[in-house]
């Protein structure tokens, strides 16, 4: 069957957009240094940053995961009034300037803060410009992604499976361990990797919330922000470990879970 | 010890009412069409939906008392429930499948395993234990749905439509085994079909459910040949047609009047079988007492022969062979002649 034509209309302006979007990223690989490139990633720095990096945004994701797929049920499955409501403060940071989510945080959990100023008096305890702060604002951007991923798996999957299982003789808390995790696990995968890349370029809410110190609260992202006022070639290699790793994370997406979701 | 159920349950527009008692052992069809309310006094049954009134007792167990605000949740029921799709755990392996309910109601891990090794032997699936449930025929996953309702040795068995899933020819091998797993099961079961044929062959007693409330109870037998609504009369393929005896013949509702071998009075349903109905293109000689002439309002194949919808005083169902069909020349619209011996004619009191 031969295909009917794009119109000239639409096909322009859609060329356009992939150029508008691919461009810049070829760009990157273009300047790349490629005979530095050893050098610059094993200057003194790069190491610390990634690491840094990995690090807090694996601990935002654990933290999103925990908190965060009982939210999901929450909001997929139980039959509270002003859920819609919940679903909405819920998905904010999805849409909020991540600077602003900084200010808010440093508001509460700041040495003056509402619940900081506590924290200290009875603990000692302060979270700002430390690399708690850099996993707290990295859980208040990510999460939201997780949640609204898994909430969207919890309501494509089959509730009647729950129904089964009571008439096995599961109670609530055991259906859900036994039956409806397992069903929406592709799902949780999918909304942790998203929640992960998220985390991983966090920028505005970590430099309000968590400063920018090498070592505690330096992640690629400010590193590569820094270095492009300093050191241009250092910035364009730090971009292109970013790039990879997004790179690397659709494509695990795409393979592991997307594409077996839209298989099934 | 028995199922003693009044549930009353409102859906939207539809009132459940429905009262039931199954004794051990003894298995009871809720026959019904579409949106009669089956599934939802299963439900209820259950413990999966909350009633709105009556209660439900087992074995002279409280299981829910609206009155006395008594509802004991579906997980502590012990009772065992075949689903119309089945609903294997995809996620889990046949025999896990089956181990589930012992699992969660206490037994070790290898104990499980062991009652649900047992149960697919007594299925004939032993060997198919480690395949996922999307990994088996449609016949195989409604075996394993059985042994996973019936492991637990339940006080009562559930089984929401449980052929439904299957093609024509499967369901007949599955129909003979799930009724001699029946047959050996000691508690009570609630079958909910919409399939006559079904409930003839599972069942005990049959309760036709019609707008979420009962409209015929009886065995299988006596519903099939005293039908008393026009849904029971279709489903078991007979014209059903009330009226008024008056001796020998019976005035209907509609108008016509049918004479029967025996003689009768008062309000009575007369049933008549479409293979005892004979068509002819012009009255018939010989003065039969049953000819009345109809329109021919359809036609569908019927295996070897032709069912024949028949409008007119007397509206009916006649089955004719396609070469007799032919040879009358019929068509949608043509005048026919029906011809019922009066001893083919079978009236009871309605």
């Amino acid at each position: 069957m031969r295909r009917e034509r794009t119109p000239a209309p639409l096909l322009v302006p859609a060329a356009l957009a992939v150029a508008f979007l691919v461009l810049p990223l070829a760009g990157l690989l273009v300047r790349t240094p490629w005979s530095q490139l050893g050098t610059l990633l094993t200057a003194p720095g790069v190491g610390q940053a990634l690491r840094l990096s990995v690090v807090s945004a694996t601990l935002a994701t654990l933290v999103s995961v925990v908190l965060g797929v009982p939210l999901a049920w929450v909001l997929a499955r139980s039959r509270a009034r002003g859920r819609a409501v919940l679903r909405a403060l819920v998905t904010v940071p999805l849409v909020l300037p991540p600077v602003v989510g900084g200010v808010a945080l440093f508001l509460v959990l700041g040495r003056q803060g509402i619940l900081g100023s506590w924290l200290a008096e009875t603990t000692g305890i302060t979270i700002p410009f430390t690399t708690a702060a850099v996993v707290i604002a990295e859980t208040f951007v990510a999460m939201p992604f997780l949640v609204i991923s898994v909430e969207g798996a919890l309501r494509g999957a089959d509730a009647r499976f729950e129904d089964a299982a009571a008439t096995l003789g599961a109670d609530r808390w055991t259906t859900f361990r036994r039956v409806t995790l397992p069903l929406v696990a592709p799902g949780v995968a999918a909304g942790a990797v998203l929640c992960w890349a998220r985390a991983l370029g966090e920028f505005g809410a970590t430099i309000t919330f968590a400063g920018n110190f090498p070592g505690t609260t330096q992640t690629m992202p400010l590193a590569v922000y820094l270095a492009l006022q300093r050191d241009p070639q250092a910035a364009i290699v730090l971009s292109l470990v970013l790039l990879v790793v997004s790179v690397a994370t659709l494509l695990l997406l795409r393979d592991r879970w997307l594409g077996r979701g839209a298989a099934a | 010890m028995t199922l003693g159920a009044h549930v009353v349950v409102r859906r939207g527009p539809l009132t459940v009412d429905v009262a039931l008692d199954v004794a051990d052992g003894e298995v009871l069809a809720v026959l019904g069409p579409n949106g009669a309310g089956k599934s939802t006094l299963l439900r209820v049954l259950a413990g999966l939906l909350p009633p709105d009134g009556g209660r439900v007792t087992v074995d002279g167990q409280p299981w829910d008392d609206v009155a006395a605000r008594v509802r004991l949740p579906a997980h502590r029921r012990p009772l065992g429930m075949v689903f119309q799709d089945h609903l294997l755990f995809p996620h889990l392996s046949v025999l896990d499948n089956v181990a589930f309910g012992p699992r969660t109601r206490g037994a070790s891990k290898a104990a499980a395993r062991g009652a649900a090794a047992a149960w697919l032997e007594r299925v004939g699936l032993a060997d198919l234990g480690a395949r996922r449930p999307g990994q088996l025929s449609g016949g195989q996953a409604q075996r394993a749905a059985l042994a996973r309702a019936l492991v637990g040795d339940p006080a009562l068995l559930l089984l929401d439509e449980p052929l439904s899933a299957l093609d024509a020819r499967t369901r007949l091998a599955v129909r003979a085994e799930l009724r001699r797993h029946l047959a050996e099961f000691g508690g009570s079961t609630v079958l909910v079909t919409h399939d006559p044929v079904d409930a003839t062959a599972l069942a005990d007693r049959v309760l036709v459910v019609e707008d979420g409330t009962v409209v015929q109870a009886g065995t299988p037998a006596d519903v099939a040949r005293h039908p008393r609504t026009d849904y029971v009369a279709r489903l078991v393929g007979l014209s059903l047609l009330p009226g008024t005896g008056e001796g020998l013949a019976v005035r209907l509702a509609g108008g016509g009047v049918v004479a029967v071998a025996e003689p009768v009075a008062g309000p009575v349903l007369v049933a008549i079988r479409p293979e005892s109905v004979a068509l002819y293109p012009s009255r018939p000689g010989g003065s039969p007492r049953n000819a009345w002439p109809a329109t021919l309002a359809g036609a569908t194949p019927h295996g070897s022969t032709v069912r024949c919808e028949l409008d007119g005083e007397v509206p009916l169902l006649a089955d004719v062979t396609a070469t007799a069909f032919a040879e009358l020349g019929l068509a949608p619209g043509s005048l026919v002649w029906a011809v019922v011996k009066a001893n083919e004619v079978t009236v009871y009191a309605r």
